[in-house]
């Protein structure tokens, strides 16, 4: 069976996917993804979605429950890649993915899932929105 | 212009849902319709194919370029021989779902689509017509 690959990069996981996905590869990864942060202590998750012609609510369900799955294992889940078209068609089909943070690109996202581990979450100042 | 003839489409499994939205593609550009919608058209397929494969235990769906000299665009219709719809203005409505879905199938088909005509009857199908113009 199709799996999809998941790599290391630096304290997070990188998936990128680039095949049309169906149920048995969504599943798939779930899984993969959930051993993965587990064998490799990872913090986030990067999900690379480049090269995605669209995003129905399918991959958009498959997006969130990585997403919360991840959480549970205090990892955080940051889509990286979405191409203006599919933000327009997302927004409108009704798919908020309210779960999921979103970077424009990979160095991006990174930088969210850094931010997230290297500030002391002690310090009043961490936060700058508050 | 003449008007290509009409594709058929059978759907079965979930990868005859990735033809469905290569096909669907195809005619999009065939018929002029820039990225965004193509995007959309190719979204609300895929939501009514998953639709016929979730519900229906599959169907079929015809494509049609459509240029009669005053509107361009693609029009699809799925067809399928399963329960039927109970209630549509329900099924209509967003985040109702009696599958595990999001709910979202008909209702953000019907956002994505210019034009979107459903019909069904209970024990023999449902019929999801859908069009996007340039």
């Amino acid at each position: 069976m199709d799996r999809i690959p998941i790599l290391k990069l630096g304290d997070a996981l990188l998936v990128t996917i680039q095949v049309d996905m169906h149920d048995r590869l969504a599943t798939a990864l779930e899984e993969d993804l959930t051993k993965k942060i587990v064998a490799h202590n990872a913090h986030g998750v990067l999900i690379d979605i480049s090269a995605l012609e669209i995003v129905d609510s399918f991959i958009g369900r498959m997006l969130d429950n990585i997403a919360a799955v991840s959480r549970v294992l205090d990892a955080e889940t940051v889509v990286v890649g979405m191409r203006p078209a599919v933000a327009i068609t997302l927004v409108e089909l009704g798919l908020s993915l309210a779960g999921v943070k979103t970077a424009l690109n990979v160095e991006r996202g990174m930088k969210l899932i850094q931010r997230r581990h290297h500030v002391p979450q002690s310090d009043t100042d961490a936060d700058p929105a508050s | 212009m003449p008007t290509p003839p009409p594709d058929r489409l059978t759907i079965r499994t979930s990868d005859d849902v990735v033809v469905v939205r290569q096909q669907v593609r195809a005619r999009a550009i065939q018929a002029g319709l820039g990225l965004v919608d193509q995007t959309k058209i190719v979204t609300a397929a895929s939501e009514l194919a998953r639709n016929a494969l979730d519900y229906a235990g599959g169907g079929t769906v015809t494509l049609t370029v459509i240029d009669d000299g005053i509107k361009r665009g693609i029009r699809l219709v799925f067809e399928d021989q399963g329960p039927g719809i109970p209630d549509l203005q329900l099924a209509l409505k967003d985040g109702y779902t009696t599958g595990n879905g999001l709910g979202l199938g008909l209702s953000g088909a019907k956002r994505l689509s210019n034009e979107f005509f459903v019909e069904s009857t209970l024990g023999v199908g449902t019929r999801v017509t859908i069009a996007r113009w340039k």
